[in-house]
């Protein structure tokens, strides 16, 4: 029997990945990803919630909700955040974030 | 009411014209000013005639704060009394043959259109105070006469002396106005109003209360301030005799006749206000008293043609002033009419000898001018005696109503005034025969001639009133006088002024240079110098005291320490912004660990 608790472990799990990525990698590519799977660690937690959340014998929707709405401003994001990466990369020749430094006094 | 709105809008019509369209065309500018002074004129002496010779009052409403919950109104309206129809006739006569005189004296001036602009401004300004019946439009035309006062002395502005004068005149002007100011807001307080009509009605209700009287007595003095300015009463009559720089019209107009006089008009209109208060007219008379003998004695000494005649009109006005103190605004009034005609004839008189002259004004460096202009010399002559108060001429009746009320007042005051009569004779003396009589002692004076007709005409018409504007006949159909008493005090102030005369004729007659010198006369009692150094004193200390502040305090304190302070903190704060963007997300998911952390462990 799968319970909450092995849900939320392997969303804290995807979370701790995804933050560790956006910790540890140098390209911003990855970085750009490791958000991506901290949103999906995110919406797995929800969904889990709502599945065990049980009002009057039916799933709370609410949290299913919630994660559409993750999901579609994760979609937006990428969107501006990938374009923003590749007007980058045309302008510097590179995804490495030790390069990008010029606002740093 | 027509006649007092064209006598009073027209001069101010003609410099509007003057200044928007015909600055270019400097004859016509000057027709226009000199038809506009006629039409006043004209009007005036309509005004004068007109059957309901009764006292008349008539406003209209201007400004109105009672809306604001302040009862508070400014009416904009003529007084037409005895007083002031007198005033008209003066200002307009004397105005309009100052005009004409202008033509000739200011034929070739570059800024012909200018100057007259300025005269019918001046004319404007000055028929307003006549007109005014209440303080606050006093007072705005009382502002409007300075600065056309200002710019005609100023007229020939681009020499020092000239422009530096007009400064000295409005800045003493302005210090005596705040004065003035002041007293009309003090009269505000107690009564509520403005109007000279309303005030006089409900002064009676206020006097009752003796506890006023001290309150009546600052105001009084405060609006004596603004005479003091205006009329240059001692201690602010250090503007006056520098005036002359303007031209000799302008002196004749403005610093003899008519603005300098507005004080004393001012003093006897607010007459009702002015005898509240016995301490505050104590103070009038001291002042006119120490200003008429104090400027006869320095007119002794001056060599400046226009300068003697300057002193000599500050003298009178301390007359006409202690004549106020003394408790007869009627005497004053009466001398300030006759004043008017024989200084602006003697100004202009003045003003004919320096044209001849070639615009020379030391009185050493004519001479002998009488066989050269005998219509200036009569003219002059009859200007002369007026002033000195001799039997037959007009100053005679007006001083000795002075002396009169001067005498029954305090001997003091008395001595002093006939100090100061004996002094005036003896002045003119000097001053009539050194330029008139003697050898011509420069070349300029030998070739002088007589002026032309526009020039000595107005000396012909001013020389009439300059005669008989006293004779008790005429200046009652103008004036109340003081009833006339038998009194010895006429043939004593006769003989002081035939003492002056002997003793100037034995002095002077024949002398090619001053035979006295009294430096302390000589250099006006040395009022410029002391002021310059009280005046530089405080402001060395003023500056030195701001420039501290502004140092120490304001640069430093202030501005420095803030700036550096500013950019101290910000030079702190940037080590925090290292831009790593990883570093600062490990450190917000520290943050929210350690939030997490505490909110469940430390409830």
């Amino acid at each position: 029997m799968i319970t909450l608790n092995d849900y939320l472990l392997v969303s804290g799990l995807l979370f701790a990945l995804g933050f560790a990525g956006v910790l540890l990698r140098r390209n911003i590519i990855i970085i750009f990803m490791g958000l991506e799977l901290m949103l999906n660690a995110a919406n797995l937690s929800l969904v889990a919630f709502s599945r065990f959340g049980i009002v009057n014998g039916l799933p709370n929707y609410n949290g299913q909700m919630l994660v559409f709405f993750i999901i579609t401003v994760a979609a937006a994001e990428v969107a501006v955040g990938l374009a923003i990466i590749v007007a980058l990369y045309r302008a510097r020749q590179t995804t490495n974030v030790e390069d990008l430094n010029t606002l740093k006094f | 009411m027509p006649l007092p709105w064209i006598i009073l809008f027209a001069p101010l019509l003609s410099a509007a014209l003057i200044i928007l369209f015909t600055q270019r065309y400097k004859n016509l500018s000057a027709l226009i000013s000199i038809a506009a002074v006629l039409v006043s004129l004209a009007a005036s002496v309509g005004v004068f005639l007109a059957p309901e010779m009764q006292p008349a009052t008539a406003q209209l409403p201007w400004l109105d704060f009672s809306s604001l919950g302040v009862n508070f109104r400014i009416p904009i309206g003529f007084t037409l009394d005895g007083m002031s129809k007198a005033m008209l006739i003066v200002v307009t006569a004397i105005g309009a043959l100052i005009h004409i005189y202008s033509w000739g004296y200011m034929a070739d001036d570059e800024g012909k259109s200018r100057y007259f602009a300025g005269l019918s401004l001046f004319m404007f300004s000055m028929l307003g105070i006549v007109f005014a019946n209440n303080f606050l439009m006093m007072f705005i035309f009382w502002e409007l006469v300075g600065v056309s006062s200002y710019i005609l002395i100023g007229h020939w502005f681009y020499r020092k002396a000239p422009s530096f004068a007009a400064n000295k005149a409005f800045i003493c002007n302005r210090i005596g106005d705040f004065g003035f100011m002041l007293g009309i807001l003090l009269v505000w307080v107690a009564t509520k109003s403005v109007d000279f009509e309303t005030i006089k009605t409900t002064l009676p209700t206020l006097t009752a209360n003796p506890a006023f009287l001290p309150f009546a007595t600052v105001a009084v003095v405060c609006i004596f301030c603004g005479t003091i300015g205006k009329s240059a009463q001692f201690p602010l009559h250090v503007w006056l005799p520098d005036a002359m720089e303007g031209p000799t019209p302008v002196s004749a107009l403005i610093h003899a006749a008519t603005m300098v006089a507005a004080g004393v008009y001012m003093l006897a209109r607010v007459y009702f206000i002015v005898e509240t208060s016995a301490a505050a007219m104590e103070v009038i008379a001291v002042i006119g008293t120490i200003t008429a003998l104090g400027a006869a004695l320095m007119a002794t000494q001056q060599n400046d043609i226009k300068r003697v005649l300057a002193y000599s009109t500050l003298s009178q006005l301390g007359y006409m002033v202690m004549a106020v103190g003394v408790a007869s605004p009627n005497g004053a009034m009466f001398h300030l009419f006759t004043h008017a005609f024989f200084k602006a004839l003697l100004f202009l008189g003045a003003g004919s000898v320096i044209m001849a002259c070639h615009h020379e004004q030391d009185i050493w460096r004519m001479g002998g001018l009488w066989k050269k202009q005998p219509i200036t010399l009569i003219t002059f002559l009859a200007g002369t005696l007026a002033l000195m108060g001799i039997y037959g001429f007009s100053g005679f009746y007006s001083k000795d109503a002075i002396l009169i009320a001067a005498s029954e007042h305090h001997p003091v005051l008395y001595y002093c005034g006939l100090a100061a009569a004996f002094l005036t004779a003896f002045y003119m003396t000097r001053l009539f025969v050194v330029v008139f009589f003697g050898k011509a002692r420069t070349e300029a004076a030998g070739h002088a001639h007589e002026v032309s007709i526009v020039m000595w005409l107005p000396l012909v018409l001013l020389a009439i009133p300059a005669v008989v504007a006293g004779y008790p006949e005429i200046i009652h159909r103008f004036l109340p006088t003081p009833a006339h008493e038998h009194s010895m005090v006429p043939y004593i102030a006769s003989g002081m002024g035939l003492a002056g005369i002997l003793f100037g004729v034995v002095l002077y007659w024949g002398r090619a240079k001053d035979p006295i010198y009294i430096p302390l006369l000589a250099n006006k009692f040395y009022f410029d110098e002391i002021y310059a150094l009280i005046v530089w004193n405080t402001q060395d200390l003023l500056a030195r005291i701001s420039g501290f502040v502004d140092r120490w305090i304001i640069d430093t304190a202030i501005v420095r320490c803030l700036a550096s302070g500013t950019y101290g903190a910000g030079f702190i704060l940037r080590f925090l912004q290292f831009g790593n963007l990883q570093l600062y997300a490990l450190l917000f998911g520290g943050g929210v660990v350690a939030l997490f952390y505490f909110i469940l462990f430390f409830k």
